[in-house]
This record gives structure tokens, C-alpha cells and sequence, in this order.
């Protein structure tokens, strides 16, 4: 994988269905599984496939990822040759400082592109959450001597959100995609892209000229579903654990997916560790008639209640007695004795007061922004 | 370019009374509550204390520590100028020798500390755990112009006579120095942490080499002559958490004083973290149906059992069924189904085999690192058992057999 680098792009739009969770931040900067982000899996891929050189492509608010990133150290993306590069947005007279699309996002940053020493590219998203290595992918890539390669998976009929936004591929016997269909109403194709291509970087380079210059900006409709017959576009099928943050309850579901040990582990550490910034927390703290059973806790938790069915992101606080059940809380998140909390997904350093009652229901979990006391 | 303090710091003890803990690592590299090892507190200290020149002296079982050490990175200590070093003894010219004693071993790497030209020289020991802003020490040697300052702490009387007294006049100036008196004359116990001028330290670490009847230690040669030669020395009084985990017991002791409410010792501070090198692991899973309380359990660990007033270090596991108590159980090991383990160290990537039986109520029971007790093991109160024991103890069992 030597000569691939790889390029994420940030969505920065505030989606509805992700309520206030994604209010302050990109889907990329959301904190999952206790003590990791986003963007930290799409990074620890890319690392693990022995790619050294990354871009990042980040919108308006981009000082989450910034924070969390720094120089890239904690991915061994602090490099002398490469490594990793952030692309804030910055307003010139082609450029507003947000993009309306992929295609738009790489042409306000060509530059970088046509400075990657590396033949290919890979571009993905970045609000869907697997652990792969793309080695294999790239193989078949140069194999098939596809022009573009797209990564996709299978989900379960359960999987299909009638309202999600998806682009599903029909593929004949050798894996060539012969139709796409953006958000149908009937899922008539059961392959849906991961949005992770392969593709050779003159063509990209081709593509995004090409596009600007027709005021197109949108990736799958502009590109794939336009070019599909002289291009040769392949799928490659992953068969691994994938969710995609499209709404607060497949968040939740990703989130309570890592209780299952079957998911947790390759999702998280085997073979592949997925790398994080390190915040040199002191081991969590379970006081005598602490009660804690099915939950994954992060260092710096210190718990004298009841948790249950839970994930507990660094330096949260369950006081005494104070019950915790089926909650996702996340970094700093303060529940004084007394409260009780059921199906609430709470943002950083909420603060719940003394015997407070919060109870959603595992259709409509409650959102507690971040900082706030309640 | 100059630095104004350079720690040296002497991590080549290898602790033989924690047995087989540290049969295979010098004790510095000895793994301590639940993510640090004993070396990280002096580090963390030095970091915190803004001290960014740190020469780590090795020489016992060196690799663990050089590989935790690394480049410095995870105390803050990868500098351009400065930063960790780790400095092993060497050959120079025909005369390549160990480090015979504390103060051969900074005579040694005196062209290090040279390099960075510095007003102080910080001497520190890898074998206390404590926390301390050194900084705050350097400043009490800077206003009273003293020639050398040493940090004692008040020990319980009755313990006195096992360390190195330091006598003061009421102004604080050490008078007299008494290396485990039979009747002390006081409680000021020296902590190991001396801060010299770096001048005269040069000048008294050639001449103390030069004598070929000195035994080349701090303790023993160069404070006593500094005293002789009525130099002006300061006792700075550290007052806090510090403990000696030279023994098994008081290792045991010390990372059970973390588990207090409030904690003796207090990690969970956040303007003076601790650092450590961070295992890359998940969050810690407590399972259905397990039971944890008065106790801390750290990244990668998986709890299906009881877990009561002790601590389980990064990966570690207690299977269903299994019973921890009072207990420190190190990185990867591995508590199986059923076995009860009770005032115990398990050391790193141990494994109790299902329904053993370890420790009890009476001295601390250890196993050591990497050592699989197979299923129905006992290991009795006060015993420890390594992979050499193991093999001698199956061996026999064999025989019996037969």
C-alpha cells in the first residue's frame, strides 16, 4: 500500500436525525466506544494498510478534530516524508469555505493531491464505522484494472433506515457495478457503498476538473451514475461489522453493538487496535457498593452507584445511588448521588443534579447537550 | 546550549526482595497501580517540575526498562535539547566497567551531563513512589545557597533504624548523617533525592573515584565527606504520600493505600499527572452477573467474576466464577473459572488455572510473571511461584505418579 494515499472528508452539516449531537461538531469528531472518535477507525485503517499519507479534508467547524488529532502522533502519522495533513477550508474566489459536495472538497484541494507522491487514492467519508485493511481491496483493484473501486457491504433488512440517505450498487457476476440507485424507494439492490473508492490519482485529478468545470459537486450522482458506462466501476464486498451514523439510534445501537464481545473485539483491538489520542487517565475507581454489570467503563469513571447496560466515556461520575441504565455518557459527564437515568445518550460534562429523574425509551433515547446541567 | 537542572536518575537496582518479580526486570520497570510502573513517578515528577533533561541510569535487566523509556514521548520528555536518556554502563577504552555504586554510576556520564552545562544536578532514585515538584526543592537550595540539599521525609519512629537518619540543627542544616542508626536521633529519613551544585559535584565524583578505598556511593562516601568538610548542607522536609516498595508486603501495601477512600496516595489529580507508556486497548467490560466494588480496574480488562478491594492492571481477566480479593493482579493475566484468589500478586501474563487456589490470610502469595498455573493449583500464603518453581513442582508431582 505503498503507493496509495488516502484522503477523508468531513461532512460538516448538522443532520436532523443526529439531533443535538452533531450540533457542535462533524460526524468524524463524534466520541464512540468509550474512549475513541470517529475519525480515530478511519485513521487506525488507513494506518494498518501501511498508508503514510493522509488528507483531511475539514469544514466550518473543524477545531473538534484539530484538538483531537494534533500532530498525528498517536497514529504514527507524525512523519518526516508525509503523514498526516489537515485541510481546513479557506476562502479564495473559487472557494465560499464549505463545500457542497466531495468533488467540490478535493478541488479547493487539488494542490495537495497533485503533491501526493502516490499513484492512488483513497477517498472515503467519513460518518461510517468499520476495522479493515484495504490491502486486499487494492488487489483486486489492480486486478480487475477497474477505474474506480467501491467498497460495499450487505446489511440486514433490519440495517435499512427508510430514511437514510444511501447509495446502493447493482453488480453483475465479475463485481462490476451496472446501476446505481441513490435513496430508492424500494430496496431493490442489496449492495450498499461504504463511500470508499480506489482510484488512480491522474483520473481523480481528470474527474474534478472535469466536474468543476460543469458546476457539478456531487460524487455519486454527478460522477458514478454519469460515467457508469465508460468507466469501469467495480464493488469490492465487506463482510465485517458496519454501522453507519446516520441517526441517533443506529449511534446508540453502534454503541451498545460493543457490549456484544463478538463485535467489540475485531471492531476495536484484533488484529487491528484502532489508535487514540491518549489523555493519561488514572484507572477507573469502583467504591465499596458499586454495582456494575454489562457495561464498558473508560479510565477516570468513578462509580459508587448501579450501571447497567451502559457505556461510560473518560471521567464520568456515578454517584451513590444513583442508577445508570442503558446510557451512553460520555467524557466528563457528572451524575451526582441519587439521579436516574435511563436510555439517555448524554454529551461531555453534562451535569445531572441529585435526584434527578431522566428516563427515554430505547425508539427515542433522550439528548443531553453538552455542558448542560440539569 | 545550558540548562539550569539535569535529573540523573539511578535505575539499576534490582530490588531482590520483590523476589521473582523482578527476576527479569529491574525493579524500576516493577508494574504499579493498574497502568504505571514504579519509574513513571520520578518521570512524571521530573516532567510535572520542568525538568526536561533526564539521564535514566540502568544496568540490571535493562530491556524492559529501555523499551518502556523508549524516546521519552509519553512523560513529555522527547525534546530537541534534552529530553530522557537512557545511559547503561560502557566500554571506554581498555577499562569498560559496571557501575560499582550510586555515585560511579553519574561519574560515569559525566561528559552527558556536561553536554548541557547545567547550574544543578538532580539525583533521584527509581524506586520510590511518590509526588513531588522538585522545582520547589531546587528553589529552598537556591535561597539558602546551600552546597548540596537532601529530601527526607519523617518516618514512624520505630521504623527509623531501618534508613539513612539525617540530623539538622533548627535552621534546617544537616549536621549529621547516620546510615540506619541503632538509636536514631531523629525521624528525618533521606529520601535518596539530593540536589548538587554541579561544579563541586563534578569535583567531588573525580576525587571519590581517585580513592581507590571508597565503595563510590552517595550514602556512604560523598555526604559524609561533604559533611566532614563542613559543607553547607540543607534538609528539605517533603511532607505527602512515600512509600518504598522494596518488599513484596510493602509493594502489596502501596497499591492497597490507592484503593482508600479518600486515596493515601492521590492519582486523580489533574495538575500533577502521572504518565505512563498507554497499552493501545479498549475500555474495560464488566459482564453480566459480575460483581466489582472498592477497587480500580483500567483499559482491556474483562471482569465476569467478583472483583473486591483490589486492583487489576491493563488486559487483565477474572472469569466467571472466579473470586478476587485484596488482591494486584498485573497486565494480561489471567484469573480462570472458579479460582479464589486472596492477598495475592499475580504478575504480568500470569495465568491461575481454573479452581486454583491462591493466597489466603497471612503473608502476600505471588505468582510470577508469564507463570500458567494449571487447574486445582495451590499457591499457600507467603509463597511465590515462577515458571521455575512450576516446573519443579510438576516435575515432582510426576515422579509421585509414578
Amino acid at each position: 500500500m505503498k503507493d496509495v494515499f488516502g484522503l477523508i472528508y468531513t461532512n460538516d452539516e448538522s443532520d436532523v436525525r443526529l439531533r443535538d449531537l452533531t450540533r457542535s461538531r462533524s460526524i468524524a469528531a463524534m466520541p464512540i466506544g468509550g474512549r475513541y472518535r470517529v475519525i480515530d477507525m478511519l485513521l487506525s485503517n488507513m494506518v494498518h494498510s501501511g498508508i503514510t499519507n493522509v488528507g483531511l479534508i475539514t469544514q466550518r467547524n473543524y477545531h473538534a478534530l484539530m484538538d483531537h488529532l494534533e500532530s498525528g502522533k498517536a497514529w504514527d502519522l507524525n512523519r518526516k516524508r508525509d503523514g498526516l495533513f489537515i485541510l481546513p477550508p479557506y476562502v479564495t474566489r473559487g472557494n465560499t469555505g464549505s463545500y457542497t459536495g466531495l468533488l467540490d472538497a478535493i478541488r479547493a484541494n487539488l494542490s495537495y493531491v497533485r503533491r501526493a507522491s502516490q499513484r492512488y487514492a483513497l477517498i472515503t467519508d467519513s460518518s461510517t464505522v468499520f476495522n479493515i485493511t484495504y490491502d486486499d481491496m487494492l488487489r483486486q483493484h489492480l486486478e480487475t484494472g477497474a477505474d474506480i473501486t467501491i467498497l460495499y457491504n450487505v446489511p440486514a433488512e433490519s440495517e435499512l433506515a427508510a430514511d437514510a440517505e444511501r447509495t446502493h450498487l447493482k453488480l453483475d457476476e465479475e463485481g462490476r457495478v451496472v446501476d446505481i440507485e441513490v435513496s430508492p424507494h424500494l430496496n431493490t439492490y442489496p449492495a450498499v457503498s461504504m463511500d470508499v473508492y480506489i482510484m488512480d490519482k491522474a483520473l481523480l485529478t481528470y474527474l474534478v476538473e472535469v466536474s468543476a468545470a460543469h458546476y457539478h459537486s456531487d460524487f455519486v450522482r454527478d460522477v458514478l451514475i454519469q460515467q457508469m458506462k465508460n468507466l469501469k466501476i467495480y464493488g469490492y464486498r465487506y463482510d465485517g461489522y458496519v454501522k453507519r451514523i446516520e441517526s441517533v439510534e443506529a449511534y446508540r445501537q453502534l454503541n451498545m453493538d460493543l457490549l456484544d464481545e463478538s463485535i467489540r473485539t475485531p471492531l476495536l483491538y484484533k488484529p487491528n487496535p484502532v489508535y487514540t489520542k491518549v489523555k493519561d487517565e488514572v484507572p477507573a475507581r469502583y467504591e465499596a457498593g458499586a454495582k456494575v454489570t454489562n457495561t464498558l467503563v473508560a479510565d477516570g469513571c468513578i462509580i459508587e452507584g448501579t450501571v447497567e447496560n451502559s457505556i461510560l466515556f473518560r471521567g464520568v461520575r456515578v454517584g451513590k445511588g444513583a442508577v445508570v441504565k442503558d446510557c451512553i455518557l460520555m467524557q466528563g459527564v457528572e451524575v451526582q448521588d441519587g439521579a436516574q437515568l435511563s436510555y439517555v445518550i448524554s454529551d461531555k460534562d453534562a451535569f445531572i443534579k441529585r435526584d434527578r429523574r431522566i428516563v427515554g425509551q430505547e425508539s427515542y433515547p433522550i439528548v443531553i447537550e453538552k455542558n448542560a446541567v440539569i | 546550549m545550558g540548562k539550569k537542572c539535569v535529573a540523573m536518575l539511578l535505575a539499576g537496582g534490582q530490588g531482590s526482595r520483590l523476589g521473582v518479580l523482578t527476576k527479569n526486570m529491574a525493579k524500576p520497570a516493577v508494574p504499579f497501580g493498574g497502568k504505571y510502573r514504579i519509574i513513571d513517578f520520578p518521570l512524571s515528577n521530573c516532567s510535572n517540575s520542568g525538568i526536561d533533561v533526564v539521564g535514566v541510569l540502568t544496568q540490571y535487566q535493562p530491556l524492559e526498562l529501555n523499551s518502556y523509556i523508549g524516546n521519552g514521548m509519553p512523560w513529555d520528555l522527547d525534546r530537541l535539547t534534552g529530553g530522557a536518556y537512557v545511559l547503561p554502563p560502557y566500554q571506554k577504552g581498555k577499562s569498560g566497567t559496571w557501575y560499582k555504586g550510586t555515585a560511579n554510576a553519574i561519574y560515569q556520564n559525566l561528559a552527558f551531563i556536561e553536554q548541557y552545562d547545567p547550574k544543578y544536578v538532580l539525583v533521584l532514585s527509581g524506586d520510590h513512589i511518590y509526588k513531588m515538584d522538585y522545582s520547589d526543592m531546587i528553589a529552598v537550595h537556591e535561597k539558602k545557597q546551600a552546597d548540596c540539599t537532601i529530601a527526607v521525609y519523617s518516618v514512624p519512629w520505630n521504623e527509623a533504624s531501618r534508613f539513612g537518619i539525617m540530623n539538622t540543627d533548627e535552621n534546617g542544616n544537616i549536621v549529621e548523617f547516620e546510615e540506619k542508626p541503632a538509636e536514631p536521633k531523629s525521624n528525618n529519613a533521606s529520601m535518596g533525592i539530593y540536589v548538587f551544585n554541579w561544579k563541586d559535584l563534578r569535583q567531588y565524583l573525580i576525587e571519590d573515584e581517585a580513592n581507590l578505598e571508597s565503595s563510590n556511593d552517595f550514602g556512604k562516601n560523598i555526604i559524609p565527606r561533604m559533611l566532614s568538610e563542613g559543607k553547607h548542607m540543607v534538609a528539605y522536609n517533603f511532607e505527602g504520600y512515600w512509600k518504598d516498595v522494596g518488599t513484596i508486603e510493602s509493594l502489596w501495601e502501596a497499591n492497597m493505600d490507592l484503593l482508600q477512600t479518600p486515596p493515601a496516595f492521590n492519582l486523580y489529580d489533574s495538575s500533577w499527572r502521572i504518565y505512563s507508556r498507554n497499552p493501545v486497548l479498549p475500555p474495560h467490560y464488566i459482564a453480566g452477573g459480575a460483581e466489582v466494588s472498592g477497587s480500580m480496574v483500567t483499559e482491556g480488562c474483562m471482569v465476569a467474576g467478583k472483583v473486591e478491594h483490589s486492583i487489576l492492571f491493563s488486559g487483565a481477566q477474572v472469569e466467571e466464577g472466579a473470586v478476587v480479593e485484596n488482591s494486584v493482579v498485573m497486565n494480561g493475566a489471567v484469573i480462570c473459572k472458579g479460582a479464589r484468589i486472596r492477598r495475592a500478586i499475580v504478575s504480568e501474563n500470569a495465568v491461575v488455572g481454573p479452581d486454583s487456589v491462591v493466597g489466603g490470610n497471612g503473608r502476600i502469595a505471588v505468582v510470577g510473571p508469564e507463570t500458567k498455573l494449571p487447574e486445582y493449583s495451590v499457591v499457600k500464603p507467603g509463597e511465590q511461584v515462577d515458571t521455575e518453581v512450576l516446573a519443579k513442582r510438576l516435575a515432582k508431582a510426576e515422579e509421585e505418579a509414578k
